[in-house]
């Protein structure tokens, strides 16, 4: 590890103004992705600004229904939540399965969302990599392809993001609370992800020193009606294959609502709009989850070494629609 | 660059100065003499390091020591009372719950935390009812809320059982 100074700060306002002004500067939440990137000198900060003290641990109702979870909770106080169990139990289940108890104690909520990816040649200081090196290439993209995306890669970058939780948060339309240099503003989290094409050495449209503080989830009755599934190479503590978040609201045997957002496949929490819209007004049948999910992975463009996730993909999503409608 | 800091270890409390870059696993380890957590894989991964912080079980290699500044810390060490060995610790050796023994003092901190997760009524992703009250610790649950912790030797039917047995007396 590179030696760094490291403060606790005392308010949002100077953590921000510090770490605005110092461009390796970080802020530190939990530290289970940050500190593991440090010792393997991927990332190189020379100043940790402690923010863990400062954001909010507790959930608020926020206008309009929804809740305002503060960004300090840790993963497993949020999955514990009885209100997140009972009006968005996708969220609770997404979360659960994450890694493991242990970091979950330690993983905030705000830094769930800035994870950095898996790829294991990002996490290899030795390889080419666009993500960590801008210009040196990509090594994944020729190298092991299990793990990466199928769905809005660009030539530069085909990492995946490694969250479980915003995978929910995608599929529930949260919206960031964000302090900054410039001052507040909110960030919807479907916004919040950079396109690989416009450069991946930067993750997300947060600018220098921008905090998340707190994430609203809007009310969403539909979300009580939700599940979260995980296929991954062991039935526990590993990151997805392909992760689907899917709510669903079924009247006279028609789709009246629904929430799908898929995990593993992209640079992104990927909000399944078109099957979305393929979904509603129509028989919630098999055929028709069917013909949506295929709608959706129309974009796909698979490598040979992860093709097998679009099947994978369109499979999970039919199976979970279909147990939602089964269990409506 | 050096900064003092107090943790509260095993019920003792402990100043030192470290390196910022010091894990809170190296400086029990190497710095207080507390060696029950042990060093596997280092990266948050094996949880062989497993110790409560302010209560709560947490991968000890991927906490900085100075973001522990004025923690409380258990480690397996911590658990028993003088030579009356932890309910967790007593059913590890009565169901043979260990080959090498590198992981369970992790193992044994981080089911003793486990339980007490469960009597808060936290859930785990293959709880059949997410909302439930109550929390039945049968098999599948012991194994999915203990995934955290790797056995190279492959123990974990007996840890399994050891767990089962102190939730049924």
């Amino acid at each position: 590890m590179k030696p760094f100074a490291y403060q606790r700060a005392k308010d949002v306002e100077s953590a921000v103004t510090t770490v605005a002004a110092r461009p390796e500067a970080s802020f530190l939440g939990g530290g289970t992705n940050l500190v593991d990137l440090m010792k393997m000198e991927v990332l190189k900060p020379e100043l940790l600004v402690d923010v863990r003290h400062l954001v909010s641990r507790t959930i608020e109702p926020a206008h309009g229904g929804g809740l305002l979870i503060g960004a300090g909770m840790s993963n497993n106080e949020l999955a514990a939540d009885r209100r997140i169990r009972r009006r968005y139990p996708m969220l609770s289940q997404a979360l659960l399965s994450g890694a493991s108890y242990q970091l979950r104690n330690l993983a905030t909520v705000g830094g769930n969302f800035l994870q950095r990816t898996r790829c294991p040649y990002f996490r290899d200081v030795t390889m080419p990599c666009n993500k960590r090196e801008p210009g040196t290439g990509c090594a994944a993209r020729d190298g092991v392809q299990r793990d990466l995306a199928v769905l809005g890669a660009d030539a530069s970058c085909v990492a995946t993001h490694p969250s479980d939780m915003a995978v929910a948060m995608a599929a529930l339309d949260a919206v960031l609370h964000t302090v900054g240099p410039s001052g507040e503003r909110t960030i919807p989290v479907n916004e919040l992800y950079r396109s690989p094409a416009e450069g991946p050495q930067r993750d997300t449209v947060l600018e220098r020193g921008e905090l998340i503080t707190a994430v609203e989830l809007p009310a969403a009755p539909v979300a009580a009606h939700s599940r979260y599934r995980k296929v991954r190479d062991r039935a526990s503590y590993a990151f997805a294959l392909v992760s689907v978040a899917a709510a669903l609201e079924v009247r006279h045997g028609s789709v009246t609502q629904v929430r799908l957002a898929l995990g593993g496949v992209a640079h992104k929490p990927w909000r399944a709009t078109t099957a979305e819209r393929a979904l509603v007004g129509r028989p919630a049948t098999e055929a028709g989850f069917r013909a949506a999910a295929e709608a959706e992975l129309a974009a796909a463009r698979p490598l040979a070494g992860n093709a097998f996730k679009v099947p994978l993909a369109r499979n999970t999503i039919v199976s979970m629609l279909r147990d939602l409608t089964e269990g409506a | 660059m050096e900064q003092k800091i107090t943790l509260r270890v095993d019920g003792k409390e402990r100043t030192l100065t470290v390196d910022t870059r010091t894990t809170l696993l190296d400086a029990l380890r190497e710095r207080l003499g507390v060696t029950s957590a042990k060093k596997g894989c280092d990266h948050g991964q094996c949880g062989a390091c497993t110790v409560m912080l302010d209560g709560r079980r947490v991968t000890s290699c991927l906490v900085l020591a100075v973001a522990g500044d004025g923690a409380e810390v258990v480690t397996a060490a911590g658990l028993a009372d003088g030579d009356d060995l932890h309910p967790v610790q007593k059913s590890f050796v009565a169901e043979d719950a260990f080959q090498c023994g590198y992981c369970t003092p992790g193992q044994i901190v981080s089911a003793v935390a486990m339980l007490r997760e469960a009597k808060e009524g936290w859930p785990s992703v293959v709880s059949d009812d997410l909302d439930a009250d109550r929390v039945v610790l049968d098999r599948a649950e012991i194994a999915e809320r203990m995934s955290g912790n790797l056995c190279r030797c492959a123990a974990y039917v007996n840890i399994v059982t050891a767990i089962e047995k102190v939730t049924r007396p």
